[in-house]
């Protein structure tokens, strides 16, 4: 009697409320417009606001006073902030970044240019960060307390502490300069340039899809050391999760219970406690795979990477202010994204986040 | 007249036994006991007393620069271009034959100048809307963390090098950028502290003593933040090094002929394939600074925060 009415009110209440799923969507899509807002407004007060005089830096302290006025108004700089705040989001909304004075080319149509390269060697980089991260952080955590560990532990902290353009610098020196193992710097040879159709983007997929084999093996040359440079803050980041999560993990009363069904060590760590430390790891990576997105900027300085890093330094030093603060909206517009998209997929995967 | 024999008992077996026994006298003395045993741990950890060994000579480096160099890092021997490291110059020479030892040591000042400017600016921005977001939680929590989110959601180095874009470049302007984007953390952290620390029983206590909200969010509530704070203050500070001296390297932190050893890598690259000393060493000093304030950090959540114990 109790249980039925019991299971009623939840029922009621059920159909009163809308579904979880769509409560955490709604939230999402909040959050999202939230972040972006605060994305504009900062961006917004950085590139119109806080300049002194955008007008002066158009025109040049040489020009007559009609086109000084001709180009206030066009910036629309008479109207209120709140006014010309409005029209700079409107505009961002529609890609509509402006021209970059350096290329003379819509910022948008620059950044679609340029950010394969970027995606690509960020891409290449995480992996490689999975691929020794995850192994280290497993053994640190199955040999807890021993000088496996340690080593882990201090080789984390090293990867945590390195300047990566200075690493950069020197693997150059020691790699291609007087070894001469590895090409210098650049995304691939310049008679290479231009034979593979840029349907991705990224020179080694299309390369490879197209079977131009060759041109495969120089862009994979071009692309390691610049790569693992920028992967050792990966390695470090996910070896030290990796290892906190395998921790928590093989405390749990069911590996007790794996172990007590007498199963094999590697049975154990593999098969039971690692699959659910892979689930945990996906927001781990979204993170890593976000921040080397915005931390290829110092690592595409020092090897003339043409990606979306140099692009908005070289904007830097041009005073191109439409290219970077749309370099900064497009870059900050993936970092959200992709944090949020780790943190989907981490729902999907994991059914105890569903609940 | 039990409190007396045990008092007595560390009378006359010196300083040690003064720190160790069991029912402290009063709250200087139980302060110091729990100092010196705070201090035990972290000294039994290796790890934690390497991180502070190079922390330590980069301060002693900082306060005694002129002593140790005899020079101020800016004299200019053209003489002397680019020599390598020897007797006379023992890290070297840059491009305008200053000393590249000189200036290591003088940028220590610079290092440290950036990151105590990081620290000010952060740690009360941080904990201020964080104590005050958990606390009195409801709309205001809200507002708060929804806007701590923004900033965190934000891509560090490019906000950075946007805003010193606008500002130009210069230290004081890399430091704003920096504390822009660094503060969030804190905010989330001692918000988090505050929340578990508000619904204990002696903050209930405080508040039927009739104690007020300020006093009891600076007088119960932030003390016990703090350590969390500094762990994450430390671990921090290696971040802020390497961002300040990355946009030292790109052109837009200090500016020359101050010798911050991001800017000193950036001239040296153009010497990098035939004087190898003037970029390397640089960044070996950006490197072990960084790596001493991880070290010190991770050495410290050992000690201070026992929740992680044996963990990350």
């Amino acid at each position: 009697m109790d249980d039925r009415t019991g299971t009623k009110a939840a029922g009621a209440c059920w159909r009163l409320s809308p579904p979880p799923f769509a409560v955490k969507f709604a939230n999402l899509v909040f959050t999202l417009a939230l972040t972006f807002i605060g994305l504009t407004a900062v961006t917004f007060i950085i590139g119109r606001v806080m300049p002194a005089d955008p007008v002066l830096a158009i025109v040049g302290d040489r020009a007559p006073k009609e086109v000084y006025e001709a180009v206030r108004l066009q910036l629309g700089l008479d109207k209120s902030l709140l006014q010309q705040y409005w029209i700079y989001v409107s505009s961002v909304l529609h890609g509509d970044f402006g021209r970059s004075i350096m290329t003379t080319q819509p910022v948008l149509d620059d950044m679609i240019r340029f950010f394969p390269a970027t995606f690509e060697l960020a891409s290449v980089a995480t992996i490689l960060g999975i691929l020794f991260g995850l192994p280290m952080g497993v053994l640190a955590a199955v040999r807890q307390g021993r000088l496996t560990d340690h080593i882990v532990r201090v080789v984390g902290l090293l990867g945590y502490s390195v300047p990566i353009f200075w690493l950069g610098m020197v693997a150059l020196l020691i790699f291609y300069a007087r070894l001469d193992w590895l090409p210098g710097p650049g995304r691939i040879e310049v008679y290479y340039d231009g034979i593979v159709d840029p349907v991705s983007g990224f020179i080694l997929l299309d390369s490879a899809l197209q079977g131009e084999w060759e041109v495969f093996r120089n862009a994979l040359s071009h692309i390691v050391l610049p790569a693992s440079m920028l992967a050792t803050y990966a390695l470090a980041y996910i070896a030290r999760m990796t290892r906190s999560f395998m921790l928590d993990q093989l405390s749990q009363e069911y590996v007790i219970t794996a172990r007590v069904k007498g199963l094999s060590e590697i049975a154990v760590i593999w098969r039971h406690a690692f699959r659910n430390v892979l689930i945990q790891l996906i927001t781990i990576i979204g993170l890593t795979y976000a921040s080397l997105l915005e931390g290829s900027v110092l690592t595409e300085t020092v090897f003339a990477w043409p990606g979306i890093g140099q692009y908005i330094t070289n904007s830097l030093f041009n005073a191109d202010m439409n290219a970077v603060i749309g370099g900064t909206v497009v870059v900050g517009i993936s970092f959200v994204g992709i944090n949020m998209l780790s943190d989907v997929l981490y729902r999907i995967v994991d059914p105890r986040a569903r609940v | 007249m039990s409190e007396n024999v045990a008092g007595a008992s560390w009378k006359g077996r010196g300083l040690r036994a003064w720190l160790l026994v069991d029912s402290p006298e009063s709250l200087f003395h139980a302060r110091c006991q729990r100092l010196y045993l705070s201090w035990r741990a972290f000294s039994a950890n290796p790890i934690a007393m390497t991180g502070l060994l190079i922390i330590v000579a980069l301060v002693l480096a900082a306060i005694f620069a002129p002593l140790i160099t005899g020079g101020n890092g800016t004299e200019q021997v053209l003489g002397d271009r680019l020599l390598p490291p020897g007797a006379a110059h023992w890290l070297g020479t840059d491009e305008l034959g200053r000393d590249i030892y000189q200036r290591i040591v003088w940028g220590s000042r610079i290092t440290l100048y950036i990151v105590g400017l990081v620290a000010i600016i952060v740690v009360p921005i941080g904990m201020v809307i964080g104590t005050v977001a958990g606390y009195v939680g409801g709309w205001v929590d809200n507002v708060l963390m929804r806007f701590t989110d923004i900033f965190l959601a934000f891509p560090r180095l490019i906000l950075a090098l946007a805003f010193v874009s606008a500002l130009g470049p210069g230290i004081e302007n890399a430091v704003l950028a920096i504390a822009l984007t660094t503060w969030s953390p804190y905010a989330r952290l001692t918000r988090a502290e505050t929340i578990t620390i508000r619904n204990s029983e002696y903050i209930m206590a405080a508040r039927l003593q009739g104690a007020s909200r300020l006093r009891i969010l600076y007088g119960h509530v932030v003390p016990l933040c703090v350590s969390s704070v500094v762990i994450r203050l430390t671990l921090d500070m290696a971040g802020v090094i390497l961002t300040a001296a990355g946009l030292g390297f790109l052109g837009l932190g200090a500016q020359p002929p101050l010798p911050e050893w991001g800017a000193m890598i950036s001239t040296g690259r153009q010497f990098l394939l035939d004087q190898w000393w003037v970029a390397t060493i640089p960044g070996i000093a950006i490197f072990t600074v960084s790596l001493g304030f991880n070290l010190l950090g991770d050495g410290l959540r050992d000690v201070l925060d026992p929740k992680s114990e044996g963990r990350a």
